[in-house]
């Protein structure tokens, strides 16, 4: 059995929802991305405390109804990435919340 | 050993931009008078001042201003520089200090710096744009070198007030974002009005073959307005403050893609 990962949000971000794009900006690079959906559901469940498998079953799976373990080795590689740009961060234990509040939905 | 030291003048100028006051105190009555003629229209008439920086001038060298800006923190100071200056400035005392020759480009650049740090904090920001004041609200033109903003500032009707050609000064009072003219100049080398308004629009330029506006999604308007903003902190916070700043503005103030052709009739759609 695989260990359980845990990802929360990069405290280093700051993130703002407009329209139907997620835009999260490095505070470390000035580099602005736009994340696709899956990495905007992974984005809001990342609470360093629900683990990546939880994520990946309630939030993405009914999202796009995909296979779970499929679903699961996509997302942990999606996790990776979103943290070699310093999005996320990923441990192996829950990770204290010192992430950045969500803003707020422009209408 | 008295009565030996010799008396050194000293002078001072407060340039006032966006409502924010800078005192410059130098020793060279030459350069004080080349900052009057550069900043005129923004020298203040006031004594206080919000920042003060003192120039030591020093020997022409070659320099080349070309070179990146390098804005960093250490310590609760800015330090500051480029090819042709060094400057340090001290947010809790407002104090700072600026080496460069006797030239008005050096400390045109360490003012904008300033500016930007400042007007950050409070949720403003410096935009690559032209903008103007019609009918008492202000509308800015913002695109990169060659998108038109010396052209549709030529273009400009008598009945509307220039802020800049160049670099608009946008803050942020209460719930509104308020655009100010500015002395920092484009190809038309012509000083802004130092008059306000608030932001009725943001038009992104595009030059082509009618007049036409075209709504911005949300997400678009946000990338191409960090685009144009000026920004040289390398500074965590400072982005996403900067970052903030772009997203309330965004929220607020409606962005358009303005596509023009080079004749007065555009400003028939402005205003």
């Amino acid at each position: 059995m695989s260990k359980k990962l845990y990802v929360a949000r990069s405290p280093r971000i700051a993130a703002r929802m407009l329209g139907e794009e997620m835009l999260v900006m490095s505070g470390q690079s000035s580099t602005l991305f736009t994340l696709n959906p899956t990495a905007t559901i992974l984005w809001q469940a990342a609470d360093g405390a629900t683990p990546l498998d939880e994520i990946v079953e309630r939030r993405i799976c009914p999202e796009f109804d995909v296979n779970p373990e499929e679903a699961l080795r996509d997302a942990e590689a999606l996790a990776e990435d979103l943290a070699k740009h310093g999005i996320l961060l990923i441990s192996e234990n829950p990770i204290a919340s010192k992430s950045p509040a969500q803003e707020q939905h422009r209408p | 050993m008295r009565g030996l030291a010799a008396q050194v003048d000293r002078y001072n100028i407060v340039i006032a931009i966006g409502g924010v006051a800078v005192r410059v105190n130098t020793t060279d009555a030459d350069f004080l008078e080349m900052l009057q003629r550069r900043y005129a229209g923004f020298v203040s008439d006031e004594p206080e001042a919000e920042f003060t920086f003192d120039v030591e001038l020093t020997p022409p060298a070659f320099a080349d201003p070309d070179v990146d800006v390098r804005v960093t923190q250490h310590a609760g100071r800015w330090f500051m520089e480029r090819g042709d200056f060094q400057a340090e400035w001290e947010p809790a005392t407002r104090i700072g200090n600026i080496r460069q020759s006797a030239n008005p480009y050096s400390i045109d650049a360490v003012l904008r710096i300033v500016h930007t740090l400042v007007l950050a904090r409070q949720g403003g920001f410096l935009l690559h744009s032209a903008s103007a004041v019609r009918n008492g609200k202000a509308f800015l033109f913002a695109g990169v070198s060659g998108a038109g903003k010396t052209t549709i500032s030529r273009l400009a009707p008598s009945d509307a007030t220039l802020l800049t050609d160049e670099i608009s000064y946008v803050r942020r009072l209460g719930s509104d974002f308020v655009a100010f003219g500015t002395p920092f100049t484009g190809e038309l080398a012509k000083l802004g009005e130092n008059t306000s308004a608030p932001v009725a629009a943001l038009y992104l330029l595009a030059q082509g073959l009618e007049n036409r506006i075209d709504p911005v999604a949300a997400a678009d308007a946000l990338r191409e307005l960090l685009a144009n903003t000026l920004f040289f902190a390398e500074d965590q916070e400072m982005v996403q403050w900067a970052f903030r700043a772009a997203c309330d503005f965004v929220d607020r103030v409606p962005v358009y893609r303005l596509t023009f052709m080079p004749d007065a009739r555009v400003w028939e759609m402005i205003g």
